[in-house]
């Protein structure tokens, strides 16, 4: 029902069942088209299902003019009974009509009206379900591990309270050296026990030579610990990845396109390496990693990695290895320092507090 | 190791505007590490100059203090002031007031004039004070950043200078110099040295390196010397502590002549502080050569020095006052009075040189690494001289060392040499190092010239000498070494100050690190097929992903813990001790324990986030905790470095680890999401805890049976025990101890649960057996059974199962019934059956039957009766 019927000179409610009408003769076909009219003009009235019953039984119910219209043929002479059924019986038809389709269309609007009434806010939706995270340092590292899965290396893992030997001596530490020291370790009681908190996942390279056969592609991720107080930049236990490859005739060539195949699988196709001579006791020649980093905060640049070289053959051989036959290399970098410049983390406290609001943000992609 | 740029030029081609950062840009591309830069004028603007005092007036204040109202000349009598601006005074001649009482009229100072700047941007200006309008500054050592000294103002004379009035005084300070600071790797001792430093240097740039050293010439010893006996008894595997001692006398040295200014600067800038003439002479040729020596008074030495082991019991006052009990391994330098000084590490305080010392004793000698570490470790005594010992010193330079004393001594001190000299001790066999032709090239990567192989070793000053039918360097991927012998290559004596190039591979770094690194190439090995994640990697990965699925949020933290956590959250029965991994150097002794349980570190996790404003919380961790067996831990014997270990000593050594399984725990506080509009969230409670339990044994394919437990950390009511099927208890899950969340800050009603993540791996079904589906109608029974109220309906729900046969497809829990009608101490127990079976329709008498059998077993196990 538009604004306008209603509007206009329309009936108004009230009128809509009655009052009733004088009953036209049957034969009287002007005065049944008027009663037709009427209904009409009353149906179409109607505003919802409720009036347009009341206009139904007003012009349609049983004592409707109509309905006693249509009574009254059966006290016709016999002769103007078929005359009146013809007048009478397709103006009924006409409004049965009508009043269907009025119906139809009241009944749209009517289920029309309740979905607008059942409309809600949505922006004021509660939250029922919580959003879990995984921590960003674990995923990382499980990022880290597939592109080396990839590529057909197996993932190492040991303990984290190892022994001394497999920690320093099996890596070439010599007891004395001064780079015993450069690891500030945390030693287990009592000292004579030889234990100590791994300083580098590096133990896990000796283990995996021990335990496979060559050749050997593994990374070794994990956390290591070293007796630095936290700060923004330091913490006493951190996470580390080491990548260990022993095969004939490896070459620091080999090492470099490993790499640089990893560096762009981290970092984009743009991203690149470069090796800095430096000095571990557990490769030689030894080299530090730098990352090009295209995507690096304030501007691509060089940033120190981690450290890698080639495997000193004093490795090999702890793990009974023939340093003539087979060469190696191996590399390893941080988790953390890692996700600070990729994700441009500032403070290393936001990593290991567990805040909620840290993990959270992640979700669970880095 | 800080490099002051002027010294180093004096030995390596250095431009001559090069700055340290230029310097250090050339140095890391041999390998050393770009530290700091140190440059006086970057905190110190002139003009500073040298002005001479012409008066003095002393005037006491009206606070008791006597200043000086000075007039001071600072450009030279008749010339000009060419210097313009605010309080520069035109005439030459400034006003100063000075409260600094050590000089007089005639004295050459250094004054700041104003518009100069001094460290702590102290900016100089004219100012009045005392009455008077003070246009500069006269500066003491301090105010210029170059020393302690604030008793009084820098007099020039004191340094023996008499530079002309005017000139700049940063210039004759030596403050246009500067530093790189450069870290140095423990293998490359040779760098501590500017020699060192230098030569790598030239390697860097290809530039002509000249070699300090070269440019003494050695008074040869004679055996006239001071008497010295090397007498070591026991030396440290084999070695001796002690192959070389040159000892050197010189006498008549003015103690009160001041360290020249480019000395002190030199040294300043190198981190090392002046002290006297002397003193400073000893530094100056340590850092110069590499060498640390030890200079003794001569008149305190009594008879024969003689370089030997402790004795127990010995004792000595070393130079920083302390008495050292001295260990059988130190070995000592000792004089008829007894031990003068731990060899390397530090001298006694009975023999040292001081201010009034005129005759002098050199000591450069030549002492063992590991020997001189020890000493140094067990006395806590790093020091200059140790650092350079115990990563390895150049025997040849001993001589050298001491003769540049020597000469240092004569010319600046005025002190005479002896004409003889001591050198007592064994040269070492030089290292000699086979080098096939083609092993750099091929551990390389890069086809070698044999130019350049032979050129960088030579360069490094290693002896290089062709064997065999040399063919030089082509890479040969997939091939090895061999029998390098019949490829020929070089045997290559290495210089006696790399002690660290003892092997092939240590030539083949050397080689690519002169060549450049930037030279190898890339290539990309390809590893055999792999095997992918093992399945427990799979496993831990899924079970991490699940839980944060499934709305928790993952945390790490550290497993250093307190002793009563572990006492708390290790072992189920209160009073007991949980035997726990204890640190040697905790970083604080509150926390020095290994965890051996998650829950303490993700309890104080949550409440950290509590406390941060985050009330409801789901976190979880999965981390290794540290169980040690009931056997010793660890192994008294460390196996040889080099060598593969026997079996059993490997095993020895695994058998010595604790335990360290995997654990998963979380820990839920508040509700399970937040409040909304029109959202009240339901608090978590212990099934929450028991049910992210069964989400990890779900996600595993494990059944964990639950039952009621018992554990300290927990709620006595409210703790599920949880265990696999073959009753190995694998964790616990429920509310925590209302008094243990008190004490911990954390709200009551706090869940937790933790795992033995490995357990669960473990128990996980290899390959999981299809089950049958049948697709016949089901049946379903309800029963209602009443039991003691201490009966859990656990139990009886697996005794239903067990009592109603195959055909039970599966059985649930729907009520649970206390009061009218139950009766006192009872409760009703409503379980739906449903049964099915795999072959036909189940009549209702088949059902009703095996319903029957499953009632009757209960009553049987625990009185139910049937309501």
């Amino acid at each position: 029902m538009s604004e306008t019927t209603l509007g206009t000179a329309s009936p108004q409610p009230a009128d809509l069942a009655g009052p009733v009408q004088d009953v036209p003769h049957p034969l009287d076909e002007a005065a049944v088209g008027e009663a037709v009219a009427r209904a009409l003009a009353a149906f179409e009235a109607a505003r919802n299902l409720d009036e347009l019953k009341a206009a139904r039984i007003a012009h349609t119910g049983e004592k409707s003019p109509l309905s006693l219209a249509n009574r009254e043929i059966g006290k016709l002479a016999k002769e103007d009974k078929a005359a009146a059924g013809k007048i009478i019986g397709p103006a009924r038809g006409r409004l049965n009509k009508a009043l269907a389709a009025r119906t139809e269309e009241l009944e749209a609007a009517r289920d029309a009206q309740i979905l607008v009434e059942e409309a809600v806010d949505v922006t004021a939706a509660p939250r029922r379900r919580r959003a879990g995270a995984r921590h960003p340092l674990s995923v990382l590292q499980e990022r880290v591990a597939d592109i080396f899965v990839g590529m057909g290396w197996e993932i190492a893992e040991g303990p984290e309270v190892e022994s001394e030997w497999f920690n320093f001596d099996a890596l070439n530490f010599k007891p004395d050296h001064p780079a015993r020291e450069m690891q500030d370790t945390f030693f287990v009681e009592p000292p004579e026990a030889h234990l100590l908190m791994r300083t580098h996942t590096s133990p896990v390279q000796v283990r995996s030579l021990l335990e496979r056969d060559l050749p050997v592609y593994v990374l070794c991720p994990g956390k290591v610990f070293r007796t630095d107080e936290l700060d923004a930049t330091h913490t006493p236990v951190f996470h580390q990845f080491e990548g260990l490859a022993v095969d004939k005739g490896l070459s620091m060539a080999d090492l470099r396109g490993t790499l640089e195949h990893f560096a762009r699988q981290m970092f984009g196709e743009e991203a690149s390496i470069r090796l800095r001579p430096n000095y571990f006791p557990f490769t030689e020649p030894s080299a530090e990693l730098d990352i090009w980093h295209p995507g690096a905060k304030g501007g691509p640049r060089w940033i120190e990695w981690g450290g890698c070289g080639m495997v000193h053959p004093n490795v090999l051989r702890a793990a009974g290895i023939d340093p003539e036959v087979y060469s190696g290399f191996a590399f390893g970098m941080g988790i953390e320092r890692t996700l600070m410049f990729r994700n441009e983390v500032s403070d290393m406290h936001d990593m290991i507090e567990g805040d909620v609001r840290f993990s959270e943000h992640f979700g669970m992609e880095i | 190791m800080r490099i002051p740029l002027s010294w180093l030029r004096e030995y390596a081609q250095v431009p001559a505007d090069a700055t340290a950062e230029d310097v250090m840009a050339e140095l890391v591309k041999v390998g050393l590490e770009e530290e700091d830069v140190h440059r006086p004028l970057d905190t110190l603007k002139g003009p500073i100059v040298v002005g001479q005092v012409l008066s003095a007036v002393k005037e006491t204040q009206s606070n008791g203090k006597t200043i000086n109202w000075c007039q001071v000349r600072v450009v030279p009598e008749g010339r000009e002031q060419t210097l313009a601006g605010d309080g520069i005074d035109p005439s030459g001649v400034q006003g100063i007031v000075c409260g600094a009482h050590n000089f007089e009229p005639g004295d050459k100072v250094v004054v700041t004039l104003p518009g100069a700047v001094l460290p702590g941007d102290f900016r100089i200006t004219p100012r009045k004070t005392y009455g008077h309008l003070s246009a500069g500054m006269i500066a003491s050592v301090r105010e210029l950043g170059i020393g302690e000294d604030h008793d009084g103002i820098l007099v020039l004379s004191t340094l023996g200078l008499d530079p002309e009035v005017g000139s700049d005084a940063l210039e004759v300070l030596g403050l246009y110099d500067e530093a790189a600071e450069i870290n140095v790797t423990p293998d490359r001792s040779y760098c501590f040295s500017i020699r060192g430093v230098a030569r790598e240097y030239a390697h860097a740039t290809g530039t002509q390196f000249t070699d300090p050293a070269a440019a003494v010439t050695v008074v040869p010893a004679d055996g006239a010397g001071y008497p010295v006996r090397i007498e070591d008894a026991a030396p440290i595997y084999g070695k001796p502590g002690c192959d070389r001692f040159v000892a050197r006398t010189v006498r008549g040295v003015d103690p009160k002549r001041p360290t020249p200014p480019w000395m002190a600067s030199r040294l300043r800038l190198a981190g090392i502080r002046s002290i006297s003439l002397v003193v400073d002479i000893s530094n100056y040729v340590m850092l110069e050569l590499g060498q640390p020596l030890h200079f003794y008074d001569l008149d305190k030495l009594t008879g024969d020095i003689v370089v030997r082991r402790a004795n127990p019991g010995e004792t000595l006052r070393t130079l920083d006052d302390k008495v050292r009990t001295l260990d059988p391994e130190d070995l000592l330098i000792t004089d008829g009075s007894g031990v003068i000084g731990i060899a390397g590490v530090m001298g006694g305080a009975a023999t040292e040189v001081s201010d009034s010392t005129v005759n002098v004793l050199i000591e450069a000698a030549h002492f063992e690494e590991v020997s001189i570490a020890r000493s140094r470790r067990r006395h806590k005594l790093p020091s200059e001289a140790s650092k350079r010992f115990e990563r390895g010193v150049d025997w040849q330079v001993a001589d050298e060392a001491a003769q540049r004393a020597v000469d240092l001594l004569t010319e600046l001190a005025g002190g005479t040499a002896d004409a003889a000299a001591t050198d007592v001790g064994t040269a070492p066999e030089p290292v000699v190092i086979e080098l096939p032709a083609g092993f750099a090239a091929e551990r390389i990567g890069v086809d070698f010239t044999e130019e350049q192989i032979t050129g960088s070793l030579s360069d490094l000053g290693a002896g290089v000498e062709k064997y065999g039918s040399v063919n030089h360097g082509s890479v040969n991927h997939g091939s090895v070494t061999g029998d390098a012998k019949g490829d020929g290559g070089y045997l290559v004596t290495v210089p006696s100050w790399r002690q660290d190039l003892a092997i092939k591979e240590d030539l083949a770094e050397e080689i690519a690190r002169l060549v450049g690194y930037d030279k190898i190439p890339a290539t990309l090995p390809v590893a055999p097929p792999g095997r992918g994640l093992t399945r427990s990697q799979q496993q831990r990965r899924r079970v991490l992903q699940a839980l944060a699925d499934a709305g928790l949020t993952e945390v790490l933290s550290y497993p250093f813990v307190a002793k009563a956590d572990n006492d708390t959250f290790g072992v189920a029965e209160a009073g007991a001790v949980r035997s726990a991994v204890k640190l040697a150097n905790p970083l604080s002794d509150e926390h020095g324990y290994l965890r051996t349980s998650v829950l303490p570190g993700l309890l104080e996790t949550a409440r950290r986030n509590h406390s941060r404003g985050f009330r409801d919380l789901a976190l979880y961790e999965a981390g290794l905790v540290f169980l040690p067996g009931d056997g010793p831990l660890g192994s008294a014997e460390i196996p040889p470095l080099g060598q593969l270990p026997a079996e059993e000593v490997l095993d020895g050594l695994d058998a010595g680890l604790p335990a360290q399984p995997l654990h998963i725990a979380a820990v839920f506080t508040g509700h399970e999401s937040p409040a909304g509009a029109g959202h009240t969230p339901r608090p978590w409670d212990w099934a929450d805890a028991l049910d992210a339990a069964r989400l990890v044994a779900d996600v595993l394919g494990v059944e964990l049976v639950v039952s009621q437990g018992s554990h300290q950390a927990f709620h006595p009511g409210r703790t599920a025990a949880l265990s696999l099927r073959s009753g190995q208890l694998v964790g616990y899950a429920g509310e925590l101890h209302p008094k243990l969340l008190a004490g911990r800050d954390l709200p009551a009603r706090t869940v937790a649960l933790e795992l033995d993540a490995d357990a669960l791996f473990e128990a996980a079904a290899d390959v999981v057996v299809a089950r049958h589906i049948s697709t016949y109608p089901l049946a379903t029974q309800d029963v209602a059974l009443v039991v003691d109220a201490s009966t859990t309906a656990g139990e009886v729900l697996e005794t239903l199962r067990e009592g109603a046969g195959e055909l039970l497809e599966d059985i649930s829990l729907f009520d649970v019934y206390t009061g009218t009608g139950i009766g006192e101490g009872k409760k009703s127990l409503a379980f739906g059956l449903r049964f099915r079976a795999n072959d036909r329709t189940l009549t209702a008498e088949e059902a009703s039957e095996a319903r029957a059998a499953a009632v009757a077993l209960a009553a049987e196990r625990f009185g139910a009766v049937q309501r």
